[in-house]
């Protein structure tokens, strides 16, 4: 892959949807100037992502195609959601289910637009900054398609967004292009959860940006599942607009994959508002997963709250970078950070880096983060009652885990998740 | 049940243990105390097959078995308990599921069938009583802000459920006020049988007034340097230990 084949995709999509023809010229133009980030540059100083994709994907630009994926394949027990998928970054109308209430609208972000969708209009490309890299900057030109969430005013969303990304590489590599919009109405309510899976060997490659606007009093649960054994590249780029009394809380489960670089930045606009940030990456083999986070605390009396842990095994390596800013006017902010890893081999690496820039004065904010091995005093204490090393260390790393999962208010995912890690930890 | 010959440990480069001989019968209770330093929680720690020493020379056979040769939690299955003196505190993990786990380990080691959840509680509620223990604490993270006596509560409570052949209690007593001290030794007493028995490692006299031993031993530089009977647990806590230094240097 090269600067030259970006180009050449951007310019296949320019035409398309031309109600954003003026965005889409914006991301070209920021993409022209800043090209694919480069490791010297501080975000990605960890990440050699741009070297990775010119190394292992080719991306001569071709039109992706919709494969075939069994119902099965991404059907999760116990989770009663509405459904939107996208294969190869095109969206499988035979897939999804979409709710039909008036309060909720969730469609395709490509008719959303094409179709003069006002609130889709208003909102898309106002989030998410252009300037920000190289990737939002190609996203925001190219495009294909994602999805569109609108839930209305006082609308409780009975149940969850499931959003699927799904790419079929058993006859070439894909690269997919997916741009989402979230927008929660006052006093409106609302689950999402996103999942990346795969079937084929080639190496792949999705782009992603979600930009979600939550106004007064609203609340948005964002759940990310990264758990693609195929051998997936992925950028994935998130910001949250809050409004005062707004809550958000997300969750990063990163479990597999070649390389994931997730940006996750909540910009708290307002009094009174909570945001939890959780993450949880369990990584082995040659797996990079990338965390840089902001919270931007724009305004007074809010609170915010990131707990980001991480178990890290084989050759595996973990990034994390957690940014809170406190704005001078943002006097009274409660903001806490911590990152937590477990190495379980010699050669897994962490990269963590809290950064905090505090401008006003009356403030609780602490941070923390942590990178040891597991305690051999309580494995020894484990086992002196009677329970074997393995069976210990895998307690142990499960108890380590499922804090995180703790927050989950959704039984149905919680338990999926819990699974994956059960298996995963031989628990 | 437990026979000691010329047991000796170190840890790094420094020697601890010096050729400890101990003979332990089922049904008996032995006493091992000695001053700070003088290596009672390192045999206590051997026995139960701590990594950081190592055994430099010697035997330790139990019930026949070469206890040194087996990993820790075989020993645990062959029945050998250490009530540790600073019980560990683990995040994430209840009490009540930390137990189901090694209780059935054990079990199954022994030969026998595993619990069901249903058979699990009845047992853990009758072993509760022993200690006085509530179940609230037991659904917490394991030790995780327990009190000094709630984590030796504790101890004892995991004693009772994996029903030892041989239980070792390092420093029990240590940071215990009388009230917990009796719920403990209460608790061990009520433990003692004629097929088990007891090693109880301690600096002070004062917990022997509640568990009574039948041989106490006096720990000194890595060896038994005396032995005796209650009586010279009096005798200790009357003198101190600077006259059993005097006799050894002499």
């Amino acid at each position: 892959m090269s600067e030259k084949s970006v180009i050449d995709l951007i310019d296949q999509q320019a035409g398309l949807n031309p109600r954003i023809t003026a965005l889409r010229e914006k991301g070209r133009e920021a993409f022209l100037k800043s090209g694919l980030p480069q490791n010297k540059e501080e975000e990605f100083r960890h990440t050699p992502i741009t070297r990775l994709l010119q190394k292992n994907l080719s991306m001569e630009p071709k039109a992706n195609k919709l494969a075939a994926l069994s119902p099965e394949e991404i059907r999760i027990d116990g989770l009663d959601a509405y459904q939107v998928v996208f294969i190869n970054g095109i969206y499988a109308p035979a897939l999804s289910s979409l709710p039909t209430g008036s309060d909720i609208v969730v469609t395709p972000l490509a008719d959303a637009v094409d179709g003069g969708n006002e609130t889709a209009l208003e909102h898309l490309g106002k989030y998410a900054d252009p300037q920000v890299d190289g990737f939002v900057a190609w996203n925001t030109a190219a495009w294909t398609n994602g999805v569109f969430i609108h839930a209305k005013r006082n609308a409780i969303v009975d149940k969850p967004i499931y959003l699927v990304y799904w790419h079929n590489t058993e006859s070439a590599e894909v690269v997919s292009v997916i741009r989402n919009l979230i927008v929660v109405e006052t006093n409106a309510q609302l689950e999402v959860f996103e999942r990346y899976g795969s079937t084929g060997n080639a190496n792949h490659f999705s782009n992603h940006v979600t930009e979600a606007l939550v106004h007064a009093n609203g609340g948005l649960d964002l759940y990310t599942l990264q758990n693609d054994n195929g051998n997936r590249y992925q950028y994935a780029f998130t910001r949250v607009h809050q409004e005062p009394s707004s809550r958000v809380n997300t969750y990063a489960f990163t479990f597999a994959g070649k390389l994931v670089r997730n940006t996750l930045q909540l910009a708290l606009d307002g009094q009174g508002i909570e945001s939890h940030m959780f993450g949880l990456y369990l990584l082995s083999g040659d797996t990079i997963a990338d965390n840089h986070t902001v919270v931007d605390h724009r305004q007074p009396n809010s609170f915010s709250n990131e707990i980001y842990k991480g178990i890290l095994d084989d050759n595996s390596k973990g990034v994390f970078n957690g940014k809170i800013y406190v704005r001078p006017q943002a006097q009274k902010t409660n903001a806490f950070q911590a990152n937590r890893n477990i190495l379980m081999s010699d050669s897994a690496t962490v990269n963590t880096k809290p950064q905090l820039e505090i401008w006003a004065d009356d403030v609780k904010c602490s941070h923390g983060c942590t990178t040891g091995q597991l305690d051999e005093e309580a494995i020894f204490y484990l086992q002196a009652r009677g329970i074997d090393k393995d069976t210990a260390k895998a307690m142990m790393l499960f108890a380590f885990a499922i804090e995180i999962l703790d927050n989950i208010k959704n039984t149905g995912l919680r338990h999926h998740v819990e699974a994956i890690i059960r298996e995963r930890l031989h628990q | 049940m437990l026979s000691i010959k010329n047991l000796q440990a170190s840890i790094g480069d420094k020697q601890i243990l010096n050729g400890i001989n101990l003979e332990v019968k089922a049904g008996e209770v032995h006493a091992i105390m000695g001053p700070n330093g003088s290596g009672k929680s390192t045999l206590a720690s051997v026995l139960a097959g701590r990594e950081d020493y190592e055994v430099t020379s010697g035997e330790v056979e139990f019930r026949g078995k070469n206890l040194l040769e087996m990993a820790p939690e075989e020993r645990a299955r062959e029945g050998v308990f250490l009530a540790f003196q600073y019980p560990v505190e683990i995040p994430g993990v209840s009490t009540i599921n930390f137990m189901k786990t090694a209780l059935n380990q054990v079990l199954v080691a022994r030969g026998h069938q595993t619990l069901d959840a249903v058979s699990f509680l009845k047992l853990m509620k009758e072993k509760m009583k022993l200690v006085d223990i509530d179940q609230s604490l037991l659904n917490r993270s394991l030790n995780e802000g327990f009190s000094g006596g709630e984590k030796k509560r504790n101890e004892i409570f995991q004693m009772a459920m994996l029903e030892p052949r041989l239980a070792i209690l390092d420093e029990t007593d240590s940071g215990l006020d009388i009230d917990a001290l009796k719920i403990v030794a209460n608790g061990v007493n009520k433990l003692r049988s004629s097929s088990n028995a007891t090693i109880v490692v301690t600096h002070y006299q004062r917990l022997l007034d509640y568990i009574v031993p039948d041989f106490v031993h006096v720990l000194y530089k890595g060896k038994i340097v005396k032995s005796g009977t209650k009586e010279l647990a009096l005798e200790l806590e009357a003198k101190g230990y600077d006259w059993i230094k005097d006799e050894v240097a002499v």
